[in-house]
């Protein structure tokens, strides 16, 4: 019934404004035929043009200010600092011809309309002018270019040898994260050695691996070099930190790598935004299928200390599937059960 | 620039060769040969795209901008895709990808490109028709067949194409990923594989015309910057395109031939594949090679019907006619070596990121050029706005508002923030959709006359075009800010975040936004529709404008466009208002020898050497051959 009563009232409301529309249209037709092709609303389209130009940039610069807080999130990493400050020049370098052309285009629109009798100035071009124009924009290009590069090449430089290796793995729908042990070296992986269990498809033929831990969420000691190696199960997925800048993809047969030096503790940064239940997060943006929105991965920074009480914290991960010992070659055995920390017994 | 004697004379007593035939319902409007017919096809079904890749978009908004409301409503169209209430998160990405491949490929590059380059390039060089006109028609129909695939791709069980309009693989290579990469992809890639072969047939048909069926005196120096754009345009197509149909039959062996070209170690759905070696970065250079161009398929013909309309509604030269040319010939270039800016972070070499940004930063500064010229144009004109005009003034200003963000997005150390994020999806709206959409509307307002015979209706023209520049601004203006904030593309909801609990209302409003500006499309519908067959009558050359698809006797040419001889050229198609003449526009047939007071000196000079049989064919290019 409402559904009815909406389609009568549709159908009633586009009559009425069919039939207004051909009242008008008669009325036009009444006044004679426009000889010179000029559109009889000529004065009314140029003001409208200037009134829309100054609703438009006031209402563009009122929002830009009043977003500014929200502009970016503070950045936690140290690159990002200089991304984040390349970034404001940027902006500021393209807000002056933003609301300079804009400026200039619609007060030209407005100032230049149709006026009876007189002719437009015959002015096909101006070498001088095409010069300036040509070059102003390239000089300035050229400037950016070479800030950017000296960014970007500082942030995709080797990575430092003391980095802290911590490997990331995007599947459908969820992050996996895999750390060194007390030995400080990442074991091999394969991806035919996947299983329910072993999702990692850690290669327990690699002595590093035995004491390899992993985890549900992801920490990082704050100051030091991490060096993320990232790979995929499945699909492309995309590691995207929004507060330390960074994003890589994950491909799969194809491991990526980024490394960076977080800033700030998570501790800290409540602090710095003012909000006490603030949290780091990783998400992923390569779309990845029906859970693409989905992909969350706690992130921590910890000072130092705690990180390193945290990792010696976690159980190896051979420790918590002891039924592959069974798939270690047996020369390898033992070396495992004293790596992964089998042989010790709960306190 | 001699170029005339490579010109077919007419022959005798074949120029009259139209509404003799005999023609019915099927061939003149259903199989039809004429090239004003076909780019009437193609703005039709350009338009029912045009609606279903709005309906889409509302769709997509709808769940990001009032996530909590019901979507029941939809259920009798949409089906099982509506669980309780709740848009199916497949379906979504199924919308995204359907919206994005709908709006760039089957409106903005053959509803746009299709129909003008179909239209105009024949009427504006003085040719009868195309090089070969069943070519043409062959480029219609493989375009309409793949318009059903992948129409049909909507109806089949597993959904349409989920992988975004990139379709990445594996994602897209393996059904087990996704419901969408099952039937729906196979359907996919036959429909655009169809599509790139009529994109070819059109592509290499504007180029042949363009270069060997321009009539006497029509050198390239004396080219409507409409159909220099489109000629680009068809170039960058035909050179292009190709690479994509590669890329995307290597795909289908991956999905089909158990082939390795871009699948490699992965294990999925319990089970580790048996592919190795491939890479699936392969896939988005190959694409991206076609992608960025594509991005100036969509610009340069919208820049091309702007540049004339402009400059008729000035009243006044286009500004730099020659930097014009040049600097989009300067983007038919770079827009080549410009790809791999869309991976700065797909784990490419970080050096190649260097590279592509310096070409991605050149490639600004044609399009800078031309804006520069474009409001030099404006300055010291004589501006009538017609509905054409005014979106054309809307064009200039998107240039403006969305070329200025590539310039943050072309930066490799800013992309990486910002890569995939709303940011993105705010640039490449405003400088690639809505641009290219306000050149459509600006060419449809500017060329129905000649398209149809009548006027559209101004008024409605004018609010359809106020409500739309309002509406554009509202929705992706604000987008930005969400981009910066981190806010990913294609995510189905933004609830699973902490950072992302900001600008849910701003979220809100956009939509509200989108929806407004998607209704004002029927504004433009119901006039449309209704001026074929009961707008005003036009008159011959309603806007007063210089080009030669006005000399026409009809006002709605028949086949073969010109009844008697075609028109020979005298003057570029830029002499408005040119001081000393009679009226302030002297169309392109109008020889020299008749406006001696309007001359300039070089011109008169030439006159001079003309008479005197000198360089006869420098001055008109006309051939001494005949």
């Amino acid at each position: 019934m409402i559904i009815l009563m909406g389609i009568v009232g549709a159908v009633f409301l586009v009559g009425i404004l069919y039939s207004i529309f051909r009242v008008l249209r008669l009325l036009n037709i009444l006044k004679g035929p426009a000889k010179t092709g000029l559109p009889t609303d000529n004065n009314t389209s140029a003001w409208l043009l200037l009134i829309f130009l100054f609703v438009f940039l006031f209402g563009f610069w009122w929002y830009f200010f009043n977003a500014s807080p929200d502009l970016l999130p503070v950045s936690a990493s140290v690159h990002g600092e200089h991304t984040d400050r390349l970034f404001y020049i940027a902006i500021g370098v393209i807000l002056v011809p933003f609301t300079l052309l804009n400026l200039l285009l619609f007060y030209a629109a407005f100032r230049f309309r149709y006026k009876k009798g007189t002719f437009a100035r015959f002015y096909p071009h101006n070498n001088k002018l095409e010069m300036i124009w040509t070059i102003v924009p390239g000089l300035v290009f050229t400037a950016l270019i070479l800030m950017g590069t000296n960014v970007w090449s500082n942030i995709t430089a080797e990575p430092p040898e003391d980095a802290e290796v911590i490997n990331i793995m995007g599947y459908q729908f969820a992050w996996g994260v895999r750390y060194p042990g007390a030995d400080g070296q990442l074991g091999k992986r394969d991806y035919r050695l996947i299983d329910p269990t072993n999702e990692f498809g850690i290669d327990l033929s690699d002595p590093n691996s035995f004491d390899d831990f992993t985890a549900l969420e992801i920490h990082l000691p704050k100051g030091k070099p991490v060096l993320l190696n990232i790979f995929a199960k499945d699909v492309i997925h995309s590691v995207f930190l929004p507060h330390f800048r960074l994003k890589m993809d994950a491909v799969p047969g194809m491991p990526t790598h980024f490394w960076f030096t977080p800033k700030y503790t998570t501790a800290e940064m409540r602090e710095i935004v003012g909000d006490p239940s603030f949290n780091y997060e990783m998400a992923c943006t390569e779309i990845c299928g029906r859970g693409h929105f989905a992909m969350r991965m706690l992130v921590v920074v910890d000072e130092p200390a705690d990180y390193e009480k945290w990792k010696a914290s976690q159980t190896a991960w051979l420790k918590m599937n002891p039924e592959y010992l069974s798939k270690i070659p047996t020369d390898l055995t033992e070396l495992a059960r004293i790596k992964s920390g089998i042989d010790q017994q709960p306190l | 620039m001699s170029v005339a004697d490579i010109q077919i004379a007419p022959v005798p007593g074949h120029d009259q060769h139209d509404d003799e035939h005999k023609q019915n319902f099927w061939t003149r409007y259903i199989f039809s040969t004429d090239h004003k017919t076909i780019g009437k096809q193609f703005l039709v079904v350009g338009i029912f795209w045009a609606v279903i890749g709005g309906l889409l978009s509302i769709l997509i908004r709808l769940q990001l901008g009032m996530p909590a409301s019901s979507l029941a409503w939809l259920e009798p169209v949409l089906g099982q895709w509506i669980v309780e209430g709740k848009l199916d998160p497949g379906f979504y990405l199924g919308a995204v990808t359907m919206h994005g491949t709908i709006m760039m490929f089957l409106v903005l590059t053959a509803g746009l490109s299709g129909t003008f380059s179909n239209f105009l390039i024949p009427l504006q060089i003085g040719a009868r028709d195309m090089a070969s006109p069943f070519m043409n028609m062959l480029s219609f129909w493989f375009y309409m067949l793949s318009s059903v695939i992948f129409f049909i791709s909507f109806f089949v069980e597993s959904g349409p194409a989920m992988g975004g309009w990139t379709v990445y693989p594996p994602l897209s290579a393996l059904p087990q990923a996704i419901s969408g990469s099952g039937l729906g992809m196979t359907l996919y890639i036959i429909g655009f594989i169809l599509f790139i072969a009529s994109t070819l047939m059109g592509g290499l048909n504007y180029i042949t015309t363009v270069i060997n069926m321009r009539t006497k005196g029509m050198s390239m120096a004396k080219m409507p910057l409409t159909v220099w754009a489109l000629f680009l345009t068809a170039i960058i197509a035909t050179l292009s395109f190709p690479v994509l149909f590669a890329a995307l039959l290597l795909l289908l062996f991956d999905r089909s031939f158990g082939t390795s070209f871009y699948l490699s170690e992965i294990f999925i759905a319990g089970e580790a594949l048996p592919n190795i070696g491939g890479s699936p970065v392969l896939y988005q250079h190959l694409f991206w090679f076609l992608g960025h161009p594509e991005v100036y398929i969509i610009f340069l013909p919208a820049l091309g019907l702007t540049s004339e309309i402009v400059a008729t509604n000035a009243r006044k030269p286009i500004f730099g006619y020659k930097a014009m040319i040049i600097s989009m010939a300067g983007i038919v270039i770079l827009s080549f070596v410009v790809w791999a800016h869309h991976m700065f972070t797909s784990g490419m070499n970080p050096f190649l990121g260097t590279a592509f940004m310096v070409t991605t930063l050149a490639i600004a500064i044609p399009s800078a050029i031309k804006v520069f010229n474009y409001i030099t144009t404006l300055w010291g004109g004589n501006i009538r706005f017609t509905s054409a005009m005014l979106f054309s003034i809307g064009l200039i200003s998107f240039i403006i508002s969305g070329g200025l963000t590539g310039i943050i997005l072309g930066n490799a150390p800013l992309d990486i923030h910002l890569h995939d994020t709303y940011f993105v999806v705010a640039h490449f709206h405003l400088v690639m959709g809505v641009l290219a959409f306000f050149g459509t509307f600006a060419g449809v307002y500017h060329w129905f006359p000649k398209m149809f015979g009548r006027m559209m209706h101004e008024g409605l023209g004018k609010l359809h075009f106020w409500i739309t520049l309002t509406g554009s601004y509202l929705m992706f203006i604000p987008m930005h800010y969400i981009g910066y904030a981190g806010y990913p593309r294609r995510y189905y909801s933004f609830t699973n975040f902490e950072y992302m609990d900001n600008f849910v209302n701003l979220n809100w409003f956009i939509s509200i936004a989108a929806i407004v500006t998607a209704s004002a499309q029927l504004i433009f519908l119901f006039n449309f529709f209704y001026s074929i067959w009961r707008g005003r009558r036009a008159s011959a050359n309603p806007w007063g404008s210089n080009t030669l698809e006005w000399t026409t006797e009809k006002i709605v040419p028949g086949h073969g466009n010109w009844e008697g001889s075609i028109p020979r050229v005298f003057r570029w198609p830029y002499d408005y208002s040119k001081p000393g003449a009679q009226e302030d526009f002297i169309p392109q047939t109008i020889p020299l020898k008749e406006t001696i007071a309007s001359n300039t000196d070089y011109e008169n000079q030439r006159l001079i050497h003309l008479e005197n049989g000198h360089e006869a064919h420098k001055i008109d290019g006309a051939s001494t051959r005949e």
